[in-house]
């Protein structure tokens, strides 16, 4: 059986898209070569930065002939019907077979479709998968109209077996299939003839060219901690930087250079992304001081001077980038220790947070309105946090954030510390915007906590003022996220807020400003001497945005349910990935009170596990029953029967029991709810479980006697009442 | 063709080196547009040129401003006014590659000892509504030019497709020449009888423009300037095609294409007063693109945009 190797070799293929690339010229030519009949025994694809390749092994050398047995019409059918019949089979009346059957002669067609060679069909399946090939952005070149993600320049294409090996005809737009590749662009740039996998990739390893990712990428990462450890030095660990440099090379040579003693004062943050989003070195880390001190960057080939030019330009390169670095952090620096983030904070005002919400300052005020009100919730200093707040976007107006926007929040704590402000400040400021992803840490200090929650809530509150919220898969600020942000704070640090609550006053205090901040921009107009058209613009705007939030306010009430149960349903996906089933949550979540995050999973909880013993799935069999026949009833009868239950009236002592169950229940259960012991509470409903089930053991609820009935439904309204105490369990499944 | 070997000792060897590389691979050498503008794609030779079906190789420099970038000749790297040298050959031939590397060669980068490496970089122009697939060229790790595919300028698709070199010529020969501050380069040989660096030639007027640009240029005339270049290109591309003097069909692209220059010069040009907004900095973008699109659809219709002669002319 014979081998396939297909290789497509072009100009630079990004780095980001090789191994993509690899699997889809795998998936599209397996599955082509199958569905026409070509099975194999295995393959792989690899890519480097001009290649993709497959090798398929253990193929058949043809398609399996298919025979396939046709019914037509009766034999003296009209010939319409005969001739429609032909057409369909592909022959002709003479090859048709007549066949006596029950009901008569009828014509059959024997139609073989003989086996094809699969040369013939990797040729068919390789130029439909080039054609229509997935790629991320693809282009055209030269005069041709093929698309490829770069200009396409040989395909590599050969069969091989025990007799030898075959090129694959083909031709697309030019390109002609062979069996030749070439090297390494610089190192070994002539053409290689090959037979096979085997054969090619020995060769292109002695033409200076790693066929595997994985290989490079292993390769790459030894080389350099062996370089980092003979100095002692660790490299800073980074997997998608390992990916994408393996991408950019065939032949990786790993060089280690020194950063200049002048930026070794830059926070190592700063010189770790500096490096890596201009340079793509990987940083060394001095494990004594915890200070980056020397870089490592990967070359494409191997030199005479063993690699000293290239050190000494990418060197030279760094040099000129942490200048700028510097020159950044040591304006920022002298910013704040000279005037604090007041500068900066006030630049805000004219940065855009978003066309209808107005500027990142306006943002600021709201978000220190609200910290400052949560604070007490929190625990945290209520001026401290006002403080924080304040400060938690200055950073943004600083050069270094401007230059590296990653870099947000961080820089704001260096330059915190550096302007003397309180540690808790600085501390806001990196961590008001986590938790970024549901494995994201989460702040735990109070003025964090309180900053963070202010900066989500404000958002939400805001977009959803001005019926900006998400839909399906857009989600373009993030709001899923915020709302998740803000969960993850509630519940990880056992705070009890009041979200409706928080809502509202996120709302009015968007309103407030927004009126604050229309004023302040009219008299900044008025004050520029601004013409009447600008006047008039200014005043528009704000006008607009005042009218909105206005229109929000006036539904108040509604927007912030509405936003009460997206959070519900975020809910519901941060809790599932828990284990906890959505009608537990829902159950839950029609209670009162459901918007204190923290009490609501803590009766989920106790719900989930209650429902997994005995008792509790017996218990909630019981009281569905009660409820069922209950909800009957007072359908049938056209009154609610929640009231009146009497002893005395109790014929049966299963019912006597049951009356006495519920009182001592009951007595039992309000207190627990009360302290919030929801597993205190869930065991008092456990002791029902056994009353419930003698009484319907022994007793008819809808007895003839119809003072009897009545007792009973009202007694079943007791279970009702008391073991919805917990959670609404009509909403339960099962 | 007298090609020196080894390094070249400054700038403008460099710059000669390449014109003669150029030229002996068959390109037009042409000479600088004579207007200002912020790249050199913006040269008519490149952004019509590589609009329509016929073929086109041209080489040249082209003085770019960018007043943003204005230090006052005091940063190593960043000046308002630079070279960039521009190649772009349509259609692309299969061995642009090959060229541009050679062409480094012919400055002097011994390919033995550097690692040259192409790394995804995908062009956009917003003002000229363009775009197109490539890479910046990286030299040890700097990036010495851009190397793109041009797929589409003035919102018409490229019928064939140009491949477009530029070099950004000061950081190219600063590296060559090993040359740490832009000013301290040799502008001509070392040992003329009068060395001049490119401090010596460009310091003063970097200068001078830095505090103009940034200071002096007067705002209500330029926005004034901006709105007369963008009517004034509405109207040329508004007459009749048939010039009623000479009875020919002429079509202005070009002086049109002039129009769209000025305008997006002199957003540049308020850009770094400061007098733009976030806001307004879209619309005004957009109001040069919109020209640069009328242009490119005026000059397919030219005879150099590939529009055939009418049999009725």
């Amino acid at each position: 059986m014979p081998d396939l190797l297909i290789e497509l070799f072009s100009e630079e293929i990004p780095a980001r898209m090789q191994a993509r690339a690899a699997e889809d010229l795998k998936k599209r030519v397996t599955d082509g070569l199958v569905e026409a009949g070509l099975t194999y025994a295995g393959a792989a694809a690899l890519s480097t930065p001009r290649r993709l390749t497959l090798a398929v092994d253990g193929l058949l050398a043809e398609s399996p002939t298919i025979r396939e047995e046709r019914k037509g019409p009766k034999v003296g059918a009209p010939d319409k019907a005969i001739e429609g019949f032909l057409r369909g089979a592909g022959l002709t009346r003479d090859q048709l077979e007549e066949r006596d059957t029950p009901k008569g002669a009828v014509y059959f067609a024997m139609i073989e479709r003989p086996g094809r060679p699969a040369a013939e069909i990797i040729a068919e399946v390789l130029e439909a998968t080039i054609r229509n090939f997935p790629w991320p952005k693809s282009m055209r070149w030269g005069a041709g109209s093929l698309r490829w993600v770069r200009p396409l320049h040989s395909i590599l294409c050969i069969l091989s077996d025990e007799a030898g090996a075959s090129i694959v005809d083909m031709d697309i737009e030019g390109i002609k299939s062979g069996n030749t590749t070439r090297g390494h662009r610089f190192m070994a740039p002539d053409e290689i003839t090959v037979t096979g996998f085997d054969d090619y990739s020995a060769k292109l390893k002695r033409a200076y060219v790693v066929l595997d990712a994985r290989e490079r990428a292993e390769a790459i990462w030894q080389e350099a901690t062996n370089q980092a450890f003979a100095n002692g030095l660790d490299v800073v660990e980074d997997k998608g930087l390992l990916a994408e440099v393996a991408g950019l090379v065939e032949w990786p040579v790993v060089l280690m250079g020194a950063i200049g003693e002048e930026f070794l004062e830059l926070p190592p943050e700063v010189l770790q992304t500096s490096m890596k989003e201009h340079q793509k070195f990987f940083s060394v880390r001095n494990p004594k001081t915890g200070r980056i001190e020397r870089f490592i960057t990967v070359a494409n080939r191997e030199t005479a001077d063993n690699g000293a030019t290239i050190l000494a330009g990418n060197q030279k390169v760094l040099s000129a980038r942490l200048a700028d670095a510097k020159f950044f952090w040591e304006n920022d620096l002298r910013t704040v220790r000279e005037q604090g983030f007041e500068p900066w904070v006030e630049k805000l005002e004219s940065v855009t947070f978003h066309a209808q919400l107005g500027s990142v300052g306006g943002q600021v005020n709201r978000i220190a309105a609200l910290a400052q009100a949560l604070a007490s919730k929190v625990d945290a200093d209520p001026a401290l946090a006002l403080m924080a707040a304040q400060a938690c976007k200055g950073d943004l107006c600083s050069e270094m954030v401007f230059e590296f926007p990653e870099l947000q929040g961080l820089m704001g704590r260096y330059y915190a510390d550096a302007a003397e402000l309180p540690a808790e400040i600085g501390k806001a400021s990196e961590e008001h915007y986590s938790p970024l992803g549901p494995s994201d840490d989460v702040p735990s200090e109070p003025v964090s906590v309180a900053v963070a929650l202010a900066e989500k809530l404000d958002k939400l509150t805001g977009f959803w003022a001005i019926d900006e919220k998400p839909t399906g898969s857009k989600d373009p600020y993030a709001l899923r996220r915020a709302a998740l942000g803000v969960i993850r704070l509630v519940l990880e640090n056992d705070l009890r807020l009041n979200l409706k609550e928080s809502f509202e006053a996120a709302l009015q205090t968007l309103l407030k400003l927004a009126e604050w901040q229309g004023a302040l921009l009219e008299a900044k107009a008025a004050e520029k001497g601004a013409t009447g058209e600008e006047l008039e613009a200014a005043k528009k705007r704000v006008h607009d945005m005042a009218h909105q939030v206005e229109a929000a306010i006036a539904v108040t009430a509604s927007a912030s349910s509405d936003l009460l149960s997206f959070f519900h349903d975020r809910l519901k996906v941060f809790l599932r990935d828990q284990g906890i089933r959505h009608d537990v949550i829902d159950a839950c979540i029609a209670m009162d009170g459901s918007d204190d995050l923290t009490l609501l999973v803590k009766r989920a909880r106790a719900l989930e596990d209650f429902l997994k013993t005995g008792d509790g799935e017996n218990l909630l069999q019981g009281f569905k029953r009660a409820s069922n026949i209950l909800s009957q009833a007072e359908e049938k009868d056209g009154v609610e029967y929640s009231f009146g239950a009497d002893r005395k009236f109790a014929e049966d002592d299963s019912e006597k029991a049951l009356f006495d169950a519920l009182a001592a229940g009951g007595d039992a259960i309000s207190p627990a709810i009360e302290a919030e012991d929801f597993a205190a509470a869930m065991r008092g409903m456990a002791a029902l479980r056994a009353p419930i089930d003698a009484f319907f053991e022994a007793v008819q609820v809808n007895a003839e006697n119809e003072i009897v009935r009545r007792n009973r439904l009202n007694l079943l309204s007791q279970i009702r009442q008391v073991c919805g105490q917990v959670a609404d369990l009509t909403k339960v499944e099962g | 063709m007298t090609q020196t070997n080894g390094a070249p000792r400054s700038f403008q060897e460099i710059i000669l080196r390449l014109q003669n590389y150029w030229a002996a691979k068959g390109c037009a050498v042409m000479q600088p547009y004579d207007m200002e503008v912020g790249a050199g794609t913006f040269h008519p030779a490149t952004t019509l040129r590589s609009l329509g079906s016929k073929a086109w190789a041209a080489a040249y420099v082209q003085p770019s401003r960018r007043p943003t970038d204005g230090r006052y000749g005091e940063n190593p790297n960043r000046l308002q006014h630079y070279y960039q040298y521009q190649v772009l050959i349509k259609p692309s031939p299969p061995n642009l590659q090959e060229l541009y590397l050679g062409s480094l060669e012919a400055i002097g980068v011994d390919m033995a000892l550097h690692d040259i490496r192409f790394v995804e970089d995908d062009w956009e122009s917003p003002t000229l509504g363009a775009w197109g697939l490539g890479w910046e060229v990286w030299c040890d790790g700097m990036e010495v030019s851009q190397f793109t595919y041009f797929q589409q300028v003035g919102g018409h698709d490229c019928h064939p497709v140009s491949g477009e070199l530029t070099y950004g010529l000061e950081r190219l020969a600063m590296y060559v020449l090993g040359v740490d501050h832009v000013m301290d380069m040799p502008f001509n040989d070392p040992d003329a009888l009068i060395p001049l660096t490119y401090g010596d030639v460009f310091k003063q007027t970097e200068e001078e423009y830095a505090r103009w640009n940034f200071d002096v240029a007067n705002t209500e005339v330029l926005l004034r300037h901006f709105e007369e270049a963008e009517a004034e290109c509405a109207a040329i591309l508004a007459q009749e095609h048939q010039d009623p003097k000479t009875g020919k069909r002429i079509i202005m692209a070009h002086p049109a294409y002039d129009q769209c220059i000025k305008a997006s010069h002199i957003f540049n040009l308020l850009d770094a007063r400061g007098v733009i907004s976030v806001t307004e900095r879209q619309a005004y973008i957009g109001r040069v693109r919109a020209l640069a699109k009328q242009c490119a659809d005026a000059f397919v219709l030219t005879e150099a945009g590939g529009h055939a002669a009418d049999s009725a002319a």
